[in-house]
């Protein structure tokens, strides 16, 4: 327990590669009409005028900005964690980060009996017995309603109620779009890294293959070695969002390797955290490079 | 086993930045974060009247306020509740009399003193209220400087009570026996210290405990819907007379580090 000298000044940020043209709201993006205004802009007295504060992209003719820090914004396809918040009729309110709540229907989980079978009112009358308020669970999204809202399912094996481990809480934009978000880690733990932001660290289970379809959850106590690594796993996880550093599996691997030589509870002190991180931020050049 | 979600152990604190002297119209201030925690504390000096039952002692007067900055609840009077709470556990805390020398507060016995109004302002909330105002509060009392009055009696025996004109001749005050508090969160069968927001909504009881520098507990306070067992109890306060002693110590450290910096210190304030 230490009350460290208190006074900072700012921290030193790294230079980046490439310039990136950030904005601010209000900010002019260009006063060429020739450009299609996409999300994040719009148009008035002929100029292209940013309304979120994030980097322009420009694709071909079309202009948009991505903000730094904003709400999910679903895309079919994507991986989220959830907590549900509500039971309802035929399906449950999951809350994912977003401006809407998601929604689950009934008809898009696993039931168990098969993947054919008609929901009955049996079915509807047993849905808290599988999930309850307060649950949290993968699941991927299935399309998106006008508006906005998205809609869930949980139909394959890999996604379905999460047991126990740590959920980490970041901005969306810091989730790299990749081909899969379920990764093993060598180091002994798994990650879930949903595209709402939501981040999911768990023990690797001891059998690949499990029949309940992902609702049943072991209460069996963790062992402190699995514990410590998820422990240090979030302590590096946050010292990357605190950097904004992208976050994917490679540069979770680099930052949790950087940071074995410290204790799990010293990462958090912003000295250590930012060492780490500039570690991690040059394997991840010498990789690119 | 001794091991938290974010790696600390269960007596651990997280990394606190205390800096004092950050607001400049005040006598005394105190800036503390505690991990996601900010609290600021400003300490006024003004005259008054004793009050009729303590005729030659000064007081202070402790007021909480739960800023809509920190948390969405806080919007328009939902951090009324909490501040009151806040601020009766403070008045508890420093009810005892060894805690602060109120008889230095005094000018002029029934007729005038010093009145200590302590603002707390809460900027963020990360957990662990109690224990970062009850540091932030320590830090600006230390900090305090309270000009130093003289008490001219004319012929006709009506006083009058002179300023010095030297800005920096002042009384201090000593802090020495200022109790800090110490929240006890019970979660499963063990107790933390400074539990994080995630850990506050896991935990069923909470013991707070006001230690001194020297660990004597001056008062003891139980929040929370759950039950205690009287042995945990002893345990909890066990624990807690432990962690605030060096607490303390590592507090007054770092006052001192401060204070010997003098006017070369660099002050980091709030754009930091």
């Amino acid at each position: 327990m230490r009350l460290p000298v208190a006074r900072k000044a700012v921290g030193p940020s790294a230079p980046r590669g490439s310039e990136k043209h950030l904005v601010a709201p209000g900010d002019t993006i260009t006063t060429d009409t020739g450009y299609m205004r996409g999300h994040g802009t719009y148009v008035d007295e002929e100029k292209l005028i940013a309304s979120v504060a994030g980097a322009v992209e420009r694709v071909n003719k079309l202009v948009c900005v991505k903000a730094l820090k904003t709400r999910y914004n679903g895309e079919v396809g994507d991986i989220v964690v959830g907590r549900i918040t509500e039971v309802q009729q035929k399906r449950w309110k999951v809350e994912t980060n977003s401006r809407l709540d998601s929604v689950l229907l009934l008809s898009s989980m696993n039931l168990p009996g098969g993947e054919l079978r008609r929901r009955s009112a049996e079915d509807e009358l047993a849905m808290r017995d599988y999930l309850q308020e307060g649950d949290l669970i993968s699941a991927e999204v299935q399309s998106v309603f006008s508006d906005g809202a998205v809609s869930l399912h949980t139909r394959s094996l890999k996604y379905g109620k999460l047991g126990q481990g740590v959920l980490v809480q970041v901005s969306p934009s810091l989730v790299k779009r990749q081909k899969t978000h379920f990764h093993d880690l060598p180091c002994g733990a798994s990650v879930i890294l949903g595209n709402n932001g939501f981040i999911w660290i768990y023990p690797t289970p001891e059998q690949k293959d499990e029949e309940a379809g992902g609702f049943t959850t072991s209460l069996e106590p963790v062992p402190l070695s699995d514990r410590e690594v998820i422990s240090r796993l979030r302590n590096c996880i946050v010292a990357l969002v605190t950097q904004t550093l992208m976050l994917f599996d490679t540069s979770i691997l680099y930052c949790y390797e950087a940071s074995l030589p410290h204790q799990i509870k010293d990462i958090l002190k912003p000295e250590v955290m930012e060492e780490i991180v500039l570690e991690t931020r040059r394997r991840l050049l010498d990789l690119e490079g | 086993e001794d091991l938290r979600v974010d790696g600390r152990g269960c007596e651990d604190y997280r990394c606190a930045e205390v800096e004092t002297d950050v607001v400049s119209n005040t006598s005394g201030s105190a800036r503390v974060k505690l991990g996601h925690t900010d609290i600021l504390v400003g300490v006024k000096a003004e005259m008054g009247t004793p009050k009729s039952e303590k005729p030659d002692e000064g007081y202070l007067e402790f007021f909480v306020d739960c800023s809509a900055n920190a948390t969405p609840e806080f919007e328009g009077r939902g951090g009324e509740e909490l501040g009151t709470e806040i601020a009766n556990t403070l008045y508890r805390v420093f009810s005892s009399e060894s805690s602060i020398d109120l008889k230095s507060l005094c000018i002029n016995p029934r007729e005038h003193c010093w009145v200590l109004y302590v603002d707390v302002l809460l900027l963020e909330c990360g957990g662990n209220l109690f224990d970062a105002i009850s540091i932030a509060v320590k830090a600006a009392l230390f900090n305090t400087r309270i000009p130093k009055v003289r008490v001219l009696e004319d012929e006709e025996g009506s006083k009058e009570i002179e300023l010095s004109d030297d800005p920096y001749d002042c009384i201090r005050l000593n802090v020495d026996d200022v109790p800090c508090i110490v929240t006890l969160s019970k979660i499963g069968y063990r107790h933390v210290v400074d539990a994080t927001l995630q850990e506050e909504a896991c935990s069923l009881a909470s013991l707070l405990i006001s230690v001194t520098s020297k660990g004597a507990l001056t008062s003891m306070k139980k929040v929370g819907k759950g039950s205690l067992d009287p042995e945990s109890i002893f345990e909890m306060m066990e624990t807690g007379k432990r962690v605030g002693k060096s607490l303390h110590i590592a507090l007054q450290k770092i006052l001192d580090e401060e204070e010997s910096l003098g006017t070369s210190r660099q002050k980091v304030g709030f754009l930091g």
